[in-house]
């Protein structure tokens, strides 16, 4: 048994930096680079793409990141594992098949993880009893089952684990959850036993910490940001052990910063109760989590406690649910406000006498109080310098959405004075994407993993 | 004395659904006693009045010095149903940090 692993993150969502997978195989040591493409809107975007060309439907940074990466990853004979697969996992290893035959590469083996996409098999999931209700809400589903546009179950490690034990040098995967990239190579590397759910947690909060990529490592932080070098930011490392101690960290020769403020940031990041972080791995216990900071970029992750994982896996549906545009205009002083104001006033009156339906009008005034609301601090009309009015719709009526991009333009030549920053055409409508949470037994699922060899 | 929020402790903001997560952590041991002691649901519902529209809940992590709270009903839908510019309450650790805090000058020290 190996005595450490150094597993890295290389990106935080699809669309994160696109160097970054590449520096953490090439400045420093690592034995697994580890990717999550996916968001939840993600999985209805590459459902629409696979609608248009099945060969779509998976992040498509992936092969161009594996051209530059397939020959260090297989000199220094690191693996990597994502769910980049989307919703095609086999068509996203199909194309590293083809990347590393432009290569020359030879001995690889790329495992697909299959099962998590049951988009066609909710008639037969309902027949076999499992209701599909929203999880938050109750609902029954029979109203949306039609309009589904993505149904994906989260699988945790354990089909990666197996991927692993296969043999395979990179693993494919569709849902699975961020945390289970990570927690994978540690229970196969030491052995750990699934029913050990200190070690099964302990690696569940380590996937916690590197899921958002640069979030543990000085992005996005409140504490001391202003003293980290942000430019050349590391992402995270998690150097684990078989005692189930992991050390974060990242590659010396990178910018970022790891500390307990960095770490402990990122541990509450969407949390819910601490005491019941669940996962289709385990029930990780985020208050029996312990920190220290060791100083030099290395904060030691240990004693974390776990329960049973349950019954269930979590199951992400979504569906189409109307249309929605935004569109924006900056005034400036004098009296910026009142007149973003006065504009908000005429065009509700257009709309109004349009006679278009909307379920929701939304104003905001970006530069002034968008985000904190009623929180914002009152500012005298002369101190503002300029205020961007933002205005949103949101219809079933498609129509309507339309008429609206066709609104904001308007108000430069008809509007209040000193107006500018119409850039970039009519507000198009876009389809609004509704989510629908629910859960399934796990044993009416059947997670496969399948092996292409070169 | 008034102390304000910011200058004991930092966090970290984002969405769960149509409920924004908050999680609030002390930069030290007197100031998690601080933030546990008056950060209550109360003050924090009574804060984001007008932000949030639903339940506060309050969880502690006493292990990092944080508390965790779960605002529910304040992303206007959540996901791409929200219309608002901060759809996914990132900003509103930011938004709690501007609180201010009537203490007893003891529990500094």
């Amino acid at each position: 048994m190996k005595e450490k692993i150094r597993i890295a993150s290389g990106q935080g969502f699809w669309g994160d930096l696109i160097d970054a997978p590449v520096k953490q195989v090439t400045e420093g040591e690592i034995d697994y680079l580890v990717m999550d493409y996916l968001a939840e809107v993600t999985m209805s975007i590459l459902q629409k793409q696979k609608n248009k060309n099945p060969q779509f439907g998976y992040a498509r940074d992936i092969p161009d990141l594996m051209e530059r990466i397939l020959p260090v990853c297989k000199e220094k004979n690191i693996k990597v594992i994502t769910n980049g697969g989307g919703v095609n996992p086999e068509g996203c290893a199909n194309a590293i098949i083809e990347v590393a035959n432009k290569l020359g590469i030879k001995n690889l083996k790329v495992a697909v993880v299959l099962g998590d996409n049951i988009k066609d098999r909710i008639d037969e999931i309902i027949y076999e009893g499992c209701q599909l209700n929203n999880m938050e809400t109750g609902e029954s589903i029979l109203p949306v089952k039609d309009k589904l546009l993505s149904a994906n179950v989260y699988f945790g490690a354990k089909p990666i684990v197996e991927a692993l034990q296969n043999g395979a040098d990179i693993v494919i995967t569709g849902r699975t959850t961020d945390t289970g990239l990570t927690l994978a190579p540690m229970v196969y590397e030491f052995g750990w036993d699934w029913n050990n759910y200190d070690l099964i947690s302990a690696g569940t909060v380590a996937g916690h910490i590197l899921e958002c990529g640069g979030q543990a490592s000085g992005g996005n932080l409140l504490a001391d940001w202003e003293s980290i070098d942000l430019v050349d930011i590391g992402f995270p490392i998690a150097e684990a052990y078989p005692s189930g101690e992991v050390i974060i960290t990242k590659h010396e020769s990178l910018g970022g910063k790891v500390s307990f403020e960095t770490v402990a940031e990122q541990l509450v990041y969407e949390i819910g109760d601490p005491e019941e972080y669940i996962t289709p791995d385990c029930v990780a216990d985020f208050t029996s989590i312990k920190l220290e900071d060791l100083g030099n970029n290395r904060v030691r992750v240990y004693d974390v406690k776990g329960k049973p994982e349950t019954e269930f896996f979590k199951v992400s549906c979504s569906f189409a649910d109307g249309y929605s545009a935004s569109g924006q205009l900056t005034y400036t002083w004098p009296k910026a406000l009142t007149k973003a104001n006065a504009a908000d006033k005429i065009l509700r009156e257009r709309l109004q006498n349009l006679e278009l339906e909307f379920e929701e009008i939304r104003t905001e005034f970006v530069g002034y109080d968008s985000c904190h609301g009623p929180l914002s601090k009152e500012l005298s009309e002369d101190d503002i310098n300029e205020v961007v009015f933002k205005i949103a719709v949101r219809s079933h009526d498609y129509k309507a959405v339309e008429r609206f991009g066709k609104e904001i333009a308007p108000l430069i030549l008809t509007g209040p004075p000193s107006v500018t920053g119409f850039a970039g055409g009519r507000p198009k409508p876009s389809e609004v994407v509704a989510y629908w949470p629910a859960l399934i037994p796990k044993k009416l699922i059947e997670p496969s993993v399948k092996i292409l060899e070169l | 004395m008034k102390i304000k929020l910011i200058d004991i402790a930092h966090g970290r903001s984002g969405d769960k659904g149509d409920a924004a997560n908050v999680g609030i952590i002390a930069y030290d041991d007197k100031g998690y006693k601080i933030i546990d002691k008056y950060l209550t649901v109360e003050k924090v519902k009574k804060h984001f009045h007008g932000i949030c529209f639903g339940e506060v809940e309050r969880y502690e992590l006493p292990n990092i010095r944080a508390l965790n709270f779960v605002l529910n009903n304040t992303l206007g839908g959540g996901g791409t149903v929200s219309l608002k510019h901060d759809a996914q309450g990132k900003t509103l650790a930011a938004a709690l940090l501007r609180m201010e805090i009537e203490v007893n000058g003891n529990e500094l020290n």
